[in-house]
């Protein structure tokens, strides 16, 4: 187990159709529930989501492979670039299935999350493996 | 408000940091010593590690008599729980968005 969150859906729509909603600007803030969207869909390319009540979110796109992966690495904080220790990394998968799509989102790197004191050990502590486990062992522990 | 849980997520991606609070966990409060007793590390080590922990809010230093006592808090835990399962909703919610995009005609 990993610093991640899995989440999946079966769409009854071809990969091709999900892949549209999940990265077209058209789309983009219809399921974001963003304003606006834009998207520079290729790796490299900055993905911009407008709230007018939280601000600005800005993410970096860095896999784009047409229908079946897709992923961006996102900042924690409104206004602020994704780098090392103020991001995330949301990855999307689209397979078939029947006549629809299994569409999984995985978030993943919670434990490089970053605070001053913290900036040069996390380089060194990559290892995540297993943290989740004493989460729930331990938040089990407290639960009455 | 749920506060931001790098820290704790940090604190945790320690091999020893996790044994040192499973530890304390099953265990209840402990002193430096003992705990380098029962792990493979030095004494000084655990105490560093103690000490991130502390940062984190997931473990707490007490004097009791002449030994420092550490224990368990549970609420930086329980925030960091609360959180991810805030964002697997939010992931949740979207992902029945796409859903619903995706197969309008």
């Amino acid at each position: 187990m990993e610093d991640s969150i899995v989440r999946e859906i079966v769409v009854a729509a071809r990969p091709e159709r999900v892949w549209e909603v999940l990265t077209t600007p058209e789309y983009l803030p219809r399921w974001f529930t963003a304003d606006t969207a834009e998207i520079d869909l290729r790796p490299g390319g900055s993905l911009v989501l407008k709230w007018a009540e939280h601000g600005t979110g800005l993410a970096r796109v860095e896999r784009v492979e047409e229908p079946s992966l897709f992923s961006f690495r996102w900042a924690l904080e409104p206004g602020v670039e994704p780098t090392p220790g103020e991001e995330t990394l949301v990855e999307f998968t689209l397979a078939e299935k029947g006549d629809g799509t299994l569409l999984r989102v995985v978030e993943s790197g919670f434990s490089t999350l970053d605070r001053p004191a913290e900036k040069q050990e996390w380089h060194r502590e990559r290892n995540v493996d297993g943290w989740r486990q004493v989460l729930e062992a331990i938040g089990g522990h407290f639960q009455e | 408000m749920i506060t931001d849980p790098g820290p704790v997520f940090t604190a945790l991606a320690d091999p020893t940091r996790r044994s040192v609070l499973t530890r304390l966990a099953s265990g209840g409060a402990a002193s430096a010593t003992v705990l380098a007793r029962d792990l493979p590390v030095t004494r000084q080590a655990v105490v560093q590690h103690l000490a991130v922990l502390d940062a984190a809010g997931l473990t707490r230093a007490h004097r009791h008599g002449r030994e420092v006592l550490h224990e368990v808090r549970s609420e930086a835990l329980t925030g960091a729980a609360r959180w991810m399962t805030t964002i697997a909703r939010q992931w949740d919610d979207r992902l029945a968005a796409i859903a619903i995009l995706a197969e309008e005609p």
